[in-house]
């Protein structure tokens, strides 16, 4: 029973999707307002109904319920609890379930926290986001309903791919989707700014909080895939430009740049009509991601069972939300006028080299990923895209955004003083480069030129994040100059992360070491400073694998640092045999131990990694995050009526206007 | 207002893009191979630079020629597939190592395990056009007198082995 629940709970929320878009749209164009009041009671109970359908599919797999489908093809009996909830997201139809619930959850978020917002804003806002949930609701009711029943009832289940029997990938989901879909709310901020023709200061006051939180949960996101792909997949690698990854970096590069010129529209009032821009492709960049990982246009490892019907059904979906909102811009996007002026060299033009380079990232991640598509479609025979392209393509756009992050902080608003800004940083470039050959001198090797020029550009961009903070110490003579705004420490934060990971990047890549060796128990290998001591295998038993376990001691010199016990795991439902690294991580350095095959007389093939410095890729995704948090939480979000909010938004400009 | 047209005219084309992408299934072409002779090829082998190998190498047994690069995400997912392959022996398997540097493909089979019998080191992908390859990792079936049987695309899994490729290679050598 509890599966039909679930499904009646699914369309009860379609059609409070329903009722939350027409009214409030029709309310907010004719001026309505007890229609446009429905906007916040349908966006809640939409909320409650896709809660309670969430909750039935989960407690169908709890107590695997194998009449169900969806369960009985993506669990099994013996998974353990943990595996069982996060399988509910495992595959294409609870993970699209997840998707709703998600988008319902930014809803109801939006409907609570809107004090200040004029009436007819919140409404065409929350109108916008039902119709985008009614488009999701109904692809989940039409083409992939979780909810569906076999008969007859299979003994058990056919469990979980093994792949994604993992903490990693229990919450990497989750986060990412809290990304992914938390850009629909400055989609729909500036759809609704489209329509009522007020795109001012305020309207990007009221997207900044929002499109931050968004872009941190996604940044979370991405770190943890990538964590996950690094321990999990056996490869040591930390990133693959596999058009799965791709889609879920694009939206990233778009919001990065989104939530700068949101910056620039707040502050001066500069760049509307390009940030409108910018919100709708964050979004939009999502669903195409979305599009390409679930239509089976694409070849990748990590894609999700394929059907043309539901290709279609996106596209058609795609060409709704984007077109429509494409033909908007085009339509109010020329009656926007950009009063504010600045010079050549100012904040603003930075700002906006800062979001030339993004969208060029981006456009160039896109074209990586549809070129083979694009030549398909032409009869040009099909190619497959590696790594080669994206690295000599990302590296040289990429480049100057680290170097410019640095100085950005520094230059003034409107018109900036070359001169003074020479006279700040002018010690800092000789400076870099010195502590980089110094660092590469000591422990790697210098002339590694790649390495070593991203490594003096990690130096440049801590160091020059952090200026901006010692002015002020040094202006305020001392510590008061501490209190700043948390938008300032977020933003100091965020830029101090990306030099961390990037530091991460130009060590690990360069200088990890690799070794495959045939070991007998007793044997050792030496690999670097690390001596490995093989003590043999052992089987153990799991809740649904067996797996062989070996053992190794790691010395560093005569003395023991760590003992590893690397996984071969055999899953007898789905046959499946996964390697489990193991891995001694620190800061400076991670040592990764993977079993490859067995070898007659109980020795083995083993390989061994040792990758300096790999953590700080993912310590420095976190610090972004932090930085992006941070910056959200800033106090002036939070007032009520803000002094300088005299714009079209309050209900009083817009009576007078309307 | 044109420039403003802009941004809906491209993705009008991104559309059309996608809704032409719809109808191919990147996993199965119909090969025109299919049926066919195995095409000419002259090359180095990966192992030894010195040494070439041609079609001839598929004279007189079942053979399963996969296309494989280090570079290629799909094909590490495979690889395990392909060397329980060898370990069992049903089938001679013969790789085209495809856009790749000897080291880094050298690396990978010491590394990973080295499932084939020997391997065509086609730097430059020549001769996979040839073969109508666009993608790694492909496989094909060739049967003992050098006619290409079968295509597959993308990663074999046990699925796919047990339903199309094991039934065929066992049709092959019985008429064999």
């Amino acid at each position: 029973m509890i599966a039909e629940f679930g499904q009646l709970a699914l369309v009860i929320a379609l059609l409070m999707a329903i009722l939350q878009a027409v009214f409030p749209l029709a309310g907010a164009a004719l001026k309505v307002p007890i229609w446009m009041a429905v906007a916040r009671p349908a966006a809640r109970a939409q909320f409650l109904f896709l809660a309670v359908s969430f909750y039935c599919l989960t407690q169908s797999f709890i107590s695997n319920d194998f009449s169900v489908r969806y369960v009985a093809e993506h669990s099994n009996s013996a998974l353990p609890l943990m595996y069982r909830i996060a399988a509910v997201w495992g595959a294409h139809e609870g993970s699209v379930l997840l998707w709703a619930l998600i988008l319902g959850l930014w809803t109801a978020a939006v409907s609570i926290f809107n004090r200040g917002l004029a009436e007819p804003f919140v409404a065409r806002i929350l109108g916008i986001m039902g119709l985008i949930s009614i488009g999701i609701l109904l692809f989940i009711l039409l083409t992939s309903n979780p909810f569906e029943r076999l008969i007859p009832m299979p003994p058990d289940g056919r469990d979980l791919n093994p792949l994604l029997q993992d903490f990693g990938l229990a919450v990497h989901p989750p986060m990412l989707y809290m990304g992914y879909v938390g850009m629909a709310v400055p989609f729909s901020f500036a759809i609704a700014a489209l329509l009522s023709g007020s795109l001012d200061a305020a309207w990007a006051r009221w997207s900044r909080p929002w499109t931050l939180i968004a872009w941190s949960f996604l940044t979370l996101g991405i770190t943890l895939g990538s964590w996950w792909a690094y321990y999990e997949l056996g490869w040591g690698g930390w990133w693959f430009w596999d058009p799965v990854e791709n889609a879920s970096f694009m939206p990233w590069l778009m919001a990065t740049a989104l939530i700068h010129s949101l910056a620039v529209t707040e502050k001066r009032g500069a760049f509307k009509v390009w940030t409108v821009l910018l919100a709708i492709f964050a979004f939009s960049l999502s669903l195409l991601g979305m599009f390409l990982v679930r239509s089976g246009v694409l070849v990748s490892v990590h894609a999700f069972a394929n059907d043309p019907e539901r290709g279609l059904f996106i596209l058609i979906f795609l060409g709704l939300v984007i077109g429509g909102s494409l033909l908007l811009y085009a339509l109010r996007a020329p009656a926007v006028k950009d009063h504010a002026r600045f010079s050549l060299f100012s904040r603003e033009s930075l700002l906006l080299l800062n979001n030339i380079l993004l969208v060029i990232a981006a456009a160039s991640v896109l074209l990586g990923t549809l070129y083979p598509l694009v030549l398909d479609a032409l009869k040009l025979g099909k190619i497959s895209v590696g790594p080669p392209y994206f690295s000599s393509v990302f590296t040289p756009v990429t480049a100057p955004l680290f170097v410019l992050a640095g100085i950005g902080p520094l230059v003034a608003w409107r018109q900036g003083n070359l001169a003074k800004l020479w006279r700040q940083i002018r010690w800092f470039i000789p400076a870099s480069l010195i502590a980089a050959a110094i660092i590469t001198s000591i422990w790697f090797d210098p002339k590694q030129i790649k390495s070593f020029a991203a490594l003096a550009c990690a130096i440049w961009l801590a160091s020059t994040s952090l200026l901006p903070l010692a002015q002020r110490v040094h202006l305020r003579q001392g510590w008061r100059g501490l209190k700043q705004p948390t938008g300032f420490y977020g933003m100091t934060l965020a830029h101090f992360g990306l030099a961390v990971f990037l530091v991460g990047v130009a060590i690990s890549n360069h200088y990890s070491t690799e070794k495959t060796v045939r070991l007998a128990p007793g044997d050792s290998a030496q690999l670097g400073d690390y001596r490995f001591v093989f003590q043999g295998v052992t089987e153990q038993e799991g809740p649904n694998y067996t797996a062989d376990e070996g053992t190794f001691e790691i010395y560093a010199g005569n003395e023991k640092i760590a003992t590893l016990k690397p996984q071969k795991r055999f899953y007898p439902v789905q046959r499946n045999i996964m390697t489990e690294a193991a891995i001694d991580p620190a800061l400076s350095r991670d040592i990764y131990v993977a079993l490859g095959e067995a070898m007659e007389d109980g020795a083995w093939s083993v390989r061994l990694y040792v990758k300096p410095a790999v953590r700080w890729i993912w310590l420095g995704g976190l610090l972004m995050m932090g930085g992006g948090l941070l910056a959200a939480a800033d106090r002036r979000y939070r007032a009520i009526k803000p002094a300088r909010q005299a714009d079209t938004l309050t209900e009083h400009a817009l009576t007078v206007k309307g | 207002m044109l420039k403003y047209l802009l941004p809906l005219g491209l993705f009008v084309g991104l559309v059309v893009l996608l809704a032409v992408g719809l109808t191919l299934n990147p996993r199965e072409v119909p090969s025109p191979l299919i049926g066919k002779p195995a095409p000419r090829f002259q090359l180095p082998t990966l192992e030894n630079p010195n040494r070439t190998i041609g079609a001839d190498i598929f004279q007189g047994k079942v053979t399963l020629l996969n296309v494989w690069a280090s570079w290629c995400v799909a094909c590490r997912q495979e690889h395990p597939f392909l060397v329980e392959l060898a370990r069992q022996g049903e089938v001679a398997i013969i790789g085209l190592n495809y856009k790749d540097t000897r080291q880094a493909a050298r690396n990978w089979l010491a590394n990973l395990g080295n499932p084939y019998e020997i391997n065509a080191f086609d730097a430059d992908g020549k001769v996979a056009i040839d073969w109508g390859v666009y993608g790694v990792p492909e496989t094909f079936i060739i049967d003992p007198k050098g006619i290409i049987r079968y295509k597959h695309i993308g990663p074999i899994t046990l699925q796919d082995w047990e339903q199309k490729l094991a039934p065929l290679i066992r049709y092959l050598k019985k008429k064999s």
